[in-house]
């Protein structure tokens, strides 16, 4: 169940006085979702769905930090010498 | 950006797991909370690309695996109600009972039907108003969220023929219960990303820093969740007991308030048996009294439950990292995904069915 996947918010509506959107995650596949614990949602947004609610929405900024800390710490280049850079 | 792909790039994968062998000096034992985690490891091959001297212990979320027997048997007991539509999230199906699971019921005439999200149960109350539609809410606090909002709702729209029967744990009295015990060999725990999605990190600070052991909220895909696992050697390394975030691009420390608050408004905190771990002191949620009228518990009389558990299983003592599922002796012989005698055999999230599917 928390194998929550990343979608992106294309439709966002109210039913039953419930903030609703529909999510795409790619490859066709498009979902309802409840946006009650993320007011905050605009479309274009993405986020993370867990038995159709909105968990929280993704920051595209922290996910670009973590990657370039990552490739920061993946680098071996300066360890291995100049000979294998 | 493509989120998914990007952290699944097998360059950086190959330097993050040289970097954590490097960075070695002895064994260290970690546990990852979420089974959903478990399976992502253990279809990704991290357990064995990682160095011989991490031993990973699969920890025990994995919500149907924790809801206990006689909670199972009460569903049970009310699913087979002709008066009844009982609707469950699809692992919960073939979790077995003392006698039998909820399969059982539907194929000798119960009307048990699978739902995606609890709001699927509350419509199908409004569309079935001579019927009784009972949720089976149960989860973490990833699905506490989504539970109480049914609820909240089928409180406020008036729909008093929906009901739910509550089995609500949570991650930190876990925590707690495995560190505590004597036999504990966890030395660092990746916690669970959507969990403190939810409910953020703050609670976490002082279970660290009481039993002297490094946490990291982490995430599901690979590169997730080598950045947990090389932030917790980091810490270990260096005998730090902070708790650190390696998911912040959905976690905050606060997590999510709104959601904070209506799980507060509709659920207290209970204590809760955890199959085959035992009661855990405050480790629940309950409904409060205020919504006693939609505890199906109240509306079902369905006390008289005594559970059998299987005498052979030791999934209690996988989920507290105590064993391997390689050491039960019914693992894949008597016990398999199509007859399992425990949940963590049937569960997406469960660690056996993860050994299983991918021939650990």
């Amino acid at each position: 169940m928390c194998l929550g996947v990343p979608g992106k918010i294309v439709e966002i509506y109210q039913k039953d006085d419930l903030p609703m959107a529909k999510v795409d995650f790619g490859a066709g596949v498009l979902r309802e979702c409840c946006l009650a614990y993320t007011p905050e949602a605009n479309l274009g947004d993405y986020t993370v769905i867990h038995v159709g609610f909105a968990l929280n929405l993704l920051s595209e900024q922290e996910a670009q930090e973590t990657l370039a800390l990552l490739k920061e710490i993946s680098d071996l280049g300066e360890e291995l010498g100049p000979e294998a850079a | 950006m493509d989120f998914n792909a990007s952290f699944r790039n097998p360059d950086l994968a190959r330097g993050l797991l040289e970097k954590i062998r490097r960075s070695l000096t002895r064994p260290w034992v970690l546990m990852e909370i979420c089974g959903g985690q478990t399976h992502s490891i253990v279809r990704s091959g991290l357990d064995q690309l990682l160095p011989a001297e991490i031993e990973l212990v699969h920890g025990p979320g994995c919500p149907v695996c924790v809801t206990p027997l006689e909670q199972i048997d009460r569903a049970l007991a009310i699913a087979s109600r002709p008066d009844v539509i009982f609707t469950s999230y699809g692992d919960m199906l073939r979790v077995p009972g003392s006698q039998r699971d909820l399969f059982s019921v539907r194929a000798q005439g119960g009307d048990v039907r699978v739902v995606y999200s609890p709001l699927d149960a509350l419509k199908l109350a409004r569309e079935n108003p001579g019927k009784q539609v009972v949720f089976f809410a149960i989860g973490f606090e990833t699905t506490a969220p989504p539970n109480v909002m049914a609820v909240e709702q089928a409180k406020r729209l008036g729909i008093d023929n929906f009901s739910v029967l509550v089995s609500h744990v949570r991650v930190p009295p876990a925590l707690h219960a495995i560190l505590g015990s004597p036999a504990n060999r966890v030395q660092g725990f990746l916690l669970a990303g959507h969990v403190c999605a939810v409910m953020g990190y703050w609670e976490y600070p002082p279970i660290a820093q009481k039993y002297r052991v490094p946490m990291t909220v982490t995430g599901f895909e690979p590169l997730d969740l080598l950045h947990g696992i090389w932030q917790t050697v980091q810490m270990l390394e260096a005998g730090e007991t902070r708790v650190a975030n390696a998911y912040s691009r959905l976690v905050t420390e606060e997590g999510n308030r709104p959601a904070q608050a209506l799980i507060q408004r509709v659920f207290m905190e209970s204590d809760r048996a955890w199959r085959g771990i035992g009661v855990i002191p405050g480790s629940g949620w309950k409904l409060r009294p205020e919504y006693a009228a939609f505890d199906a518990e109240n509306r079902f009389d369905v006390a008289a439950i005594t559970p059998q558990e299987s005498p052979v299983c030791i999934a209690g003592q996988i989920m507290q990292g105590l064993k391997k599922p390689r050491q039960c002796p019914a693992f894949g012989a008597d016990c398999t995904p199509e007859h399992p005698l425990g949940a963590t055999m049937v569960s997406s999230e469960g660690a056996c069915a993860a050994y299983y599917k991918y021939q650990r």
